[in-house]
C-alpha cells in the first residue's frame, strides 16, 4: 500500500504484529490447547471409550492415590528418571570437553557423535532388543569377552529399568554435548592463560574454572532432559512394553494401557493431569537451582 | 602439569605430548565406540542371512554379504507405501508448520510477545499421548479416522513448536535496519517481511523445516494410534514387524535402516546448525 511512510517504532507496533501470530495461534489453540482443556473435563468423569461421560468429580484422582500399580508406576519413572538424566549430564559434559579442542577430523567424529539423538527412536529400540537377547544377543557376547558374565537385560525385574536407561543414555548424551558445547564456545580464554602460568593441572582449570562457566549450561541440559525422561515412551514401549510384568511399566506406559487398553478415558486423563504436574513441579524445581547456578 | 619454567629436555616434551595425543585418541575411541558399534551392528544383520543372524558366538563381518533382506523387506511387505506414508505425513506436518510457523515466529520476534511461545514450551513438557484422547473424539466426530489426515495434523504439535522457536531465533538475530528502511520506503509491513525479512531468513527456514521433518518422520505414538493397516508410518511399520517377526532379525535390521536413512542423511545437511546451537530451542518436539 502507498501509505505515507510510518515510523517503525510506535503504538501502532503490536496490533499489526498481532496478524503475523494469529494463523499459528489458532493452529495452536485447535491441536495442543483444546486437548489439554478437554483432559482436564475428562478427567472429572468415568468415560469408557464410546460410551457416555458420566460426572464423577475427583473420583478418578481420589482412586488413582490408593492404587498400586499407579504409584510403582511413578517410583518406576522415577528409578529411570535419575538414570536416563545424570548419566547423560556426566557423559554429555565429558565430551562436550573433548570435542570443544581442536583435532584432526573433529568435524567428521562431532557428526557420528550426534547420529543417536537424529535417529529414529523406534529403529534404534529394535536394534538394541536384538542387543540384549539373553542367549543370542551380541551384548553378553561382548560381556564373555572381558570376563562378565551374561546378563538378563531386559528380562529380569531387577535390571529392566538400568537397561532401558542404557539405551537412552545412549540416544541422549549428544543432546546434553551440543548444550555444553555451546557454553564452551562463551567461556574467555585468559582464566586459563593466567592458570597455567601459575602451575594449574588440567583437572585443577576444569573444576576451578570450566565447569561454574558451563555450569548455567549443564542445568538447562538437566532441565530438557529431566522432562523428556519423565515422558519417555518409545524406547520403553518398543523394548519392554513395561514387562516383564509391569516391572518397567513408568507413568506414561501406564496411561498408554488405561487409555488404549483398556479404554478408560476419564482415569487415563486424571494421569494426564497428575503426569504433567509432576513435570511442572520438577521443572520449577530445576528452573530454581538455575538461578542458584548463576550465583556460582 | 609442571610449571612452565622448570628445565626439562626437548625430548621429554616432545614424548609428553606424544603420550598426550595418544591418551586423547583413546578418549576419542572410548566416546565413540557405543555410537559407531551399534550402528555398524546394525548394518552386519541387515547384510547376513538369518542363519548367520543368529549364530553363537556372534558372526561380526558378513561372511557373504546379501542384499536379500532389504529385497524382502519390499517384495513381502508394503514397506514402499510406508515409506510414502511417512513423506506425505512429515512432509505435509512440516508444509503447514512453516506456512503457520514463520509469520508467528516474525511476529513474535519483532513485538516482543512471547506468550505463544511459553505456550508452546509448556506443550513440550506434555507428554504426547496426551493429545491423543481428544484429538481422536475430535476426529472420530469429523469422520476423519482411517486417513492420513489426523496423522499429520496430530504431527503439527511436533512441527509448529520447532518451527516457531527456531524462526524466533532466527528472526531477532536479523538486524532491524534493513526492514526499517523498507518500511521508510513505503513498504508496508507485510512488505517488508514478504521481501526483506523473508528472503533474509531462509537459511533459518531450511533449518526448522529440515528439523521438524526428522522430528515429525521419528515419531511413533501419533501414528501407532491413528493409523490403519494402508495408513501406517514407517516407525509404527517397523514396530509391527518387531511384534509379528521376532527373530527374523535381518529383515528387521533392514527394515531399520530404511527408516533411519533419510534423517541421518538430513542430520549431515544441517550438523553446522545443531552444533552450533542455533537449533538448541527446536530440538525433539513432544
Amino acid at each position: 500500500m502507498k501509505t505515507l511512510p510510518q515510523p517503525a517504532v510506535g503504538s501502532s507496533r503490536r496490533p499489526v504484529y498481532f496478524w503475523f501470530v494469529v494463523p499459528g495461534l489458532l493452529a495452536t489453540l485447535a491441536v495442543i490447547v483444546f486437548p489439554w482443556a478437554f483432559t482436564v473435563w475428562m478427567s472429572l468423569h468415568e468415560w469408557k471409550l464410546g460410551g457416555t461421560a458420566v460426572w464423577v468429580g475427583l473420583r478418578n484422582y481420589a482412586e488413582l492415590a490408593v492404587n498400586q500399580r499407579f504409584l510403582e508406576s511413578i517410583w518406576h519413572t522415577f528409578y529411570f528418571t535419575i538414570l536416563a538424566v545424570i548419566l547423560p549430564l556426566v557423559l554429555g559434559t565429558f565430551a562436550a570437553v573433548v570435542f570443544h579442542r581442536t583435532f584432526p577430523l573433529r568435524g567428521l567424529l562431532r557428526t557420528i557423535f550426534i547420529m543417536p539423538m537424529m535417529a529414529t527412536p523406534v529403529a534404534i529400540a529394535l536394534v538394541w532388543t536384538m542387543m540384549f537377547h539373553p542367549q543370542l544377543g551380541v551384548l553378553n557376547y561382548l560381556l564373555s569377552l572381558v570376563g562378565i558374565g551374561p546378563s538378563e537385560w531386559v528380562f529380569a525385574r531387577h535390571t529392566v529399568i538400568p537397561s532401558l536407561a542404557l539405551v537412552e543414555v545412549w540416544l541422549w548424551t549428544p543432546f546434553v554435548m551440543i548444550i555444553v558445547l555451546g557454553g564452551l564456545a562463551a567461556v574467555p580464554s585468559e582464566p586459563y592463560e593466567s592458570a597455567q602460568l601459575d602451575g594449574a593441572t588440567r583437572w585443577q582449570m576444569f573444576w576451578k574454572i570450566t565447569f561454574p562457566l558451563v555450569l548455567p549450561f549443564i542445568v538447562v541440559a538437566g532441565i530438557i532432559r529431566t522432562i523428556d525422561a519423565l515422558k519417555a515412551f518409545e524406547v520403553i514401549y518398543v523394548i519392554s512394553s513395561g514387562g516383564p510384568g509391569t516391572a518397567s511399566e513408568t507413568l506414561n506406559l501406564y496411561l498408554y494401557a488405561q487409555a488404549f487398553a483398556y479404554y478408560n478415558v476419564g482415569t487415563a486423563s486424571a494421569v494426564v493431569v497428575v503426569f504433567f504436574a509432576i513435570v511442572v513441579a520438577l521443572s520449577l524445581v530445576l528452573l530454581w537451582a538455575r538461578e542458584r547456578a548463576k550465583w556460582y | 602439569m609442571t610449571p612452565a619454567s622448570s628445565p626439562r629436555s626437548a625430548g621429554y616434551w616432545r614424548l609428553r605430548r606424544w603420550i598426550d595425543n595418544l591418551a586423547f585418541a583413546a578418549v576419542l575411541v572410548v566416546l565413540l565406540a557405543p555410537v559407531l558399534f551399534v550402528f555398524f551392528w546394525v548394518v552386519s544383520l541387515s547384510l547376513k542371512f538369518d542363519i548367520d543372524n543368529t549364530a553363537y558366538p556372534p558372526i561380526f563381518v558378513p561372511p557373504t554379504p546379501t542384499l536379500d533382506n532389504f529385497r524382502r523387506l519390499f517384495a513381502d511387505t508394503p514397506f514402499a507405501l510406508y515409506f510414502w506414508n511417512s513423506l506425505l505425513v512429515s512432509g505435509g506436518a512440516t508444509l503447514a508448520a512453516l506456512l503457520l510457523g514463520v509469520p508467528a515466529g516474525y511476529g513474535i520476534a519483532k513485538s516482543k510477545a512471547h506468550g505463544l511461545a511459553v505456550l508452546m514450551l509448556i506443550s513440550r513438557m506434555t507428554p504426547g499421548l496426551s493429545y491423543l484422547i481428544p484429538l481422536f473424539t475430535l476426529f472420530q466426530i469429523l469422520g476423519l479416522l482411517g486417513t492420513l489426515w489426523p496423522i499429520a495434523i496430530t504431527h503439527l504439535v511436533i512441527t509448529l513448536p520447532i518451527v516457531v522457536y527456531v524462526m524466533i531465533g532466527y528472526f531477532e538475530t536479523l538486524p532491524p535496519e534493513l526492514e526499517e528502511a523498507a518500511r521508510i520506503d513505503g513498504c508496508s509491513v507485510w512488505q517488508a517481511f514478504r521481501y526483506v525479512a523473508l528472503p533474509l531468513a531462509r537459511p533459518g527456514i531450511v533449518v526448522g523445516a529440515i528439523l521438524s521433518f526428522i522430528y515429525s518422520w521419528n515419531n511413533f505414538v501419533f501414528g501407532a494410534v491413528f493409523a490403519g493397516r494402508t495408513t501406517r508410518t514407517m516407525p509404527v511399520a517397523v514396530y509391527n514387524m518387531l511384534t509379528f517377526e521376532q527373530f527374523a532379525w535381518g529383515p528387521l535390521a533392514a527394515a531399520a535402516i530404511v527408516v533411519m536413512l533419510p534423517v541421518l542423511f538430513l542430520t549431515v545437511l544441517i550438523q553446522r546448525e545443531i552444533v552450533g546451537g542455533l537449533t538448541a530451542g527446536g530440538v525433539k518436539g513432544a
